[in-house]
């Protein structure tokens, strides 16, 4: 409540500081925070990662059973990404069913993860209309200091790509890694004063204007974008978002391995 | 120099602090006749009395105390500040230096403004007043805004206002600092980072060796000789 | 409890399937302070759990109604994410979670001193990260050292530990498979220097004479436990023997002024 007024000193700021061409944190300003990625964290999960993005950190487990395709897939295995913004992370989230802002973080993880086709659904049908992998991608933010939605795409890829499928738990013969066929990167920017920053820090986010969140595969192609807060963006600040995206994500896609 | 307390000792929940000779001060309690830690601190003893000086934990007002709070709502005869504490304090208009007509407070401050305040009263239940009505006492513009554990504020002050002195005279930003852990300063853009980077050494390192002379080298590596005569 | 007693759990040289003695903890490791948003936090690992705590407060209490006018509201909240389990749990509070999370507040009310907060809440979050029996004590042990992180003022630190019975014999720590397939589990957590027990459940079948051997083992552990809940506060906050002479009581208003 009280923490989510910004003070009007910081705004400005924040403001000056863009106008003489610096950020808060001494960035430049398509400088990604320090990125760390551990896999395998969670021993109950099928995939688990633990990934940190500056301040801001999430987990990520992959959930797999066996059960029905939906109708309009009938040989394909089904995803479900979901997304916690539970109060430990932050003063201002609250515990509660998923709110919009979860649920429009889950969604445009989901859109990256299945829009690149990173998961190869059709070898995660078992019996075609009867029985396919189910995979239940969960994210939990467990500290909070901006920029979500690429520090949970990048734990949601992480655990992905560590996932081992348990047919042998469901008597389906031998347990075998994920199918994969690409890495998908989401790289975010706002927009404040006119000015681009990629990987919000919290106060950035505060007083942004505008988010365009662009997620790209191996190939650097368009897979996944989003638009988001209440300002604009123009045409030529949308062209250097994807342009800065296409080039930090085959950096990110590295860390990944 | 006062050496009363010589060396900091962390001390736990829980720990014995003494078991007969002192009294117990801030930070303590008794149970059987013994003084314990009643939260994690450091221990310091000052005559006879022992007690826990806290690294961390949430401001609590104190009447008499200067702070820097922030404009959260607007109500026809009064302003609710935050006082960066777990109690919001109401600012009534009879309490700031202008006459106010009922129902035009948001003509004076507004939400998210910033004001250097002081704390008038605090009741049993921890019901806080502020006051601006003083001299000195107004409304910060400009600048930037700092937040640190209240309990570093006597560490960015130093002694006989050592450190705060130094920051400000290598740095050249005026600096307010409140007891509720926020600090005010304003200077040139590149000399408001460097003292924020001084008070965020003096925040992270409150309870290491030798502060001083560390904040001191560090001042010295970016503003080198010139300034350093002036100390 | 299970109370499969056919199950055979420990062996003949009352070695348990993981290798412990009847009387020995899991390995422990706690860290103080590992998370940048909350006003404090601790991680615990005891065996296979993995459990998170943070503590954020005093902070002003919502809803306004639950607010005491003469102390601190302690709320914990315990949850289980959602891939901590075998099977996939859906994320949001059970039953389960929602009579641990009251029992943990209720502990933490006695050791914290409520009364210098009035009118505000100290929530403390629990986050089991992965499970393997004994998460709500190991998630009460993470809370204690949270709280003390934090600078909440308490009375002292809080381990907890759970004790059983398994082939009919009395152990220390249950893991998932005793747990499962044991006869008695008896979670509890206390106070080590006053001996006050602060949580206690039990289900099963325990005698007297198992009950009591149980406690004095339970007891014991927690002595172990709380000596590593110190130990990680210590380490978090390791000072150099500074002095502090560099210090100041002067009033702010008094440097203010010379601006």
């Amino acid at each position: 409540m009280a923490r989510s007024i910004v003070s009007e000193i910081k705004r400005d700021h924040i403001h000056k500081l863009i106008a003489d061409g610096h950020r808060v944190d001494g960035r430049a300003w398509d400088e990604l925070r320090q990125i760390q990625i551990q896999t395998n964290v969670v021993e109950t999960a099928e995939g688990s990662s633990r990934v940190k993005i500056g301040n801001t950190e999430v987990i990520v487990g992959v959930k797999m059973t066996v059960g029905e395709p939906f109708a309009d897939t009938p040989d394909r295995g089904v995803l479900s990404t979901n997304a916690e913004l539970i109060p430990m992370a932050s003063p201002s989230f609250e515990s509660g069913p998923p709110d919009e802002n979860s649920i429009e973080l889950a969604r445009v993880v989901d859109r990256g993860i299945r829009e690149s086709h990173m998961i190869d659904l059709e070898k995660l049908c078992i019996e075609p209309g009867k029985k396919v992998w189910i995979n239940f991608v969960d994210i939990y933010v467990l500290d909070f200091d901006g920029n979500l939605f690429d520090a949970c795409s990048l734990g949601a890829v992480a655990a992905i790509k560590s996932a081992i499928v348990p047919a042998k738990a469901n008597g389906l013969g031998e347990d075998y890694p994920m199918p994969i066929t690409c890495v998908p990167v989401s790289i975010t920017a706002v927009q404040i004063e006119n000015s681009i920053l990629v990987d919000p820090s919290l106060d950035e986010e505060k007083v942004a204007a505008a988010r365009l969140t662009v997620t790209t595969d191996n190939n650097g192609d368009l897979r996944a974008m989003q638009k988001g807060l209440s300002g604009a963006l123009t045409l030529d600040q949308v062209r250097t978002m994807i342009e800065t995206s296409r080039r930090l994500g085959a950096e990110v896609r590295k860390i990944i391995g | 120099m006062n050496k009363e307390s010589m060396t900091r000792e962390l001390v736990l929940p829980g720990d014995v602090l003494d078991a007969g000779t002192m009294k117990p001060g801030e930070g303590t309690y008794v149970h059987d006749g013994k003084i314990f830690a009643a939260m994690l601190g450091i221990k310091s003893v000052k005559s006879n009395f022992v007690n826990v000086i806290p690294l961390g934990g949430r401001y609590i007002p104190i009447p008499g105390d200067m702070i820097i709070g922030k404009v959260i709502d607007i109500g026809p005869s009064n302003w609710l500040v935050d006082i960066y504490s777990p109690y919001p304090a109401p600012l009534h208009v009879n309490e700031v230096p202008w006459r106010v007509e009922f129902g035009d407070t948001a003509r004076y401050l507004g939400i998210g403004d910033t004001l250097l305040a002081k704390v008038l009263s605090v009741d049993e239940t921890k019901r806080v007043q502020v006051t601006m009505k003083e001299q000195g006492l107004r409304k910060l513009q400009g600048g930037q805004i700092v937040e640190i554990a209240h309990s570093k504020v006597p560490r960015v002050i130093g002694k006989n206002g050592s450190m705060i002195q130094m920051i400000k005279t290598y740095t050249n930003c005026r600096i307010f600092i409140g007891q509720n852990g926020r600090i005010w300063m304003d200077g040139s853009m590149s000399d408001m980072v460097h003292a924020m980077q001084a008070i965020k050494m003096i925040d992270e390192g409150a309870q290491t060796l030798k502060l001083t002379e560390r904040v001191k080298e560090f001042l010295e590596s970016v503003y080198p000789k010139e300034k350093s005569e002036v100390l | 409890m299970g109370g499969n007693s056919d199950m055979k759990l420990i062996d003949e040289n009352g070695i348990r399937i993981d290798g412990r003695k009847v009387d020995e903890l899991r390995p422990i490791k706690i860290e103080a302070g590992v998370l940048k948003s909350a006003d404090g936090s601790a991680y615990v690992e005891i065996g296979k759990n993995k459990v998170l705590a943070a503590v954020y407060g005093p902070r002003e209490c919502h809803p306004r109604h639950m607010q005491n006018p003469a102390k601190a509201i302690v709320q914990c909240k315990y949850n289980m994410i959602s891939f901590s389990v075998s099977d996939r749990k859906r994320p949001g509070p059970d039953r389960r979670s929602v009579e641990i999370s009251k029992l943990i507040s209720e502990a933490m009310e006695y050791v914290v001193f409520t009364e210098n907060y009035p009118r505000t809440s100290i929530d403390v979050y629990i986050e089991v990260l992965q499970a393997n029996a004994g998460t709500r004590c190991a998630g009460l042990t993470a809370a204690a050292v949270a709280l003390a992180d934090a600078g909440i003022p308490m009375r002292d630190m809080v381990p907890a530990v759970a004790v059983g019975k398994v082939n009919d014999q009395v152990v220390l720590d249950l893991n998932k498979e005793e747990d499962n397939y044991g006869q008695a589990d008896l979670p509890i957590a206390m106070i080590p220097r006053t001996g006050e027990i602060l949580l206690m459940q039990m289900d099963g079948h325990l005698t007297q004479a198992e009950f009591d051997k149980g406690m004095e083992m339970g007891v014991k552990a927690c002595m172990e436990i709380y000596e590593l809940q110190k130990d990680a506060l210590r380490r978090r906050y390791a000072i150099a023997n500074a002095e502090s002479d560099e210090e100041s009581k002067d009033e702010p208003q008094q440097i203010n002024e010379e601006a």
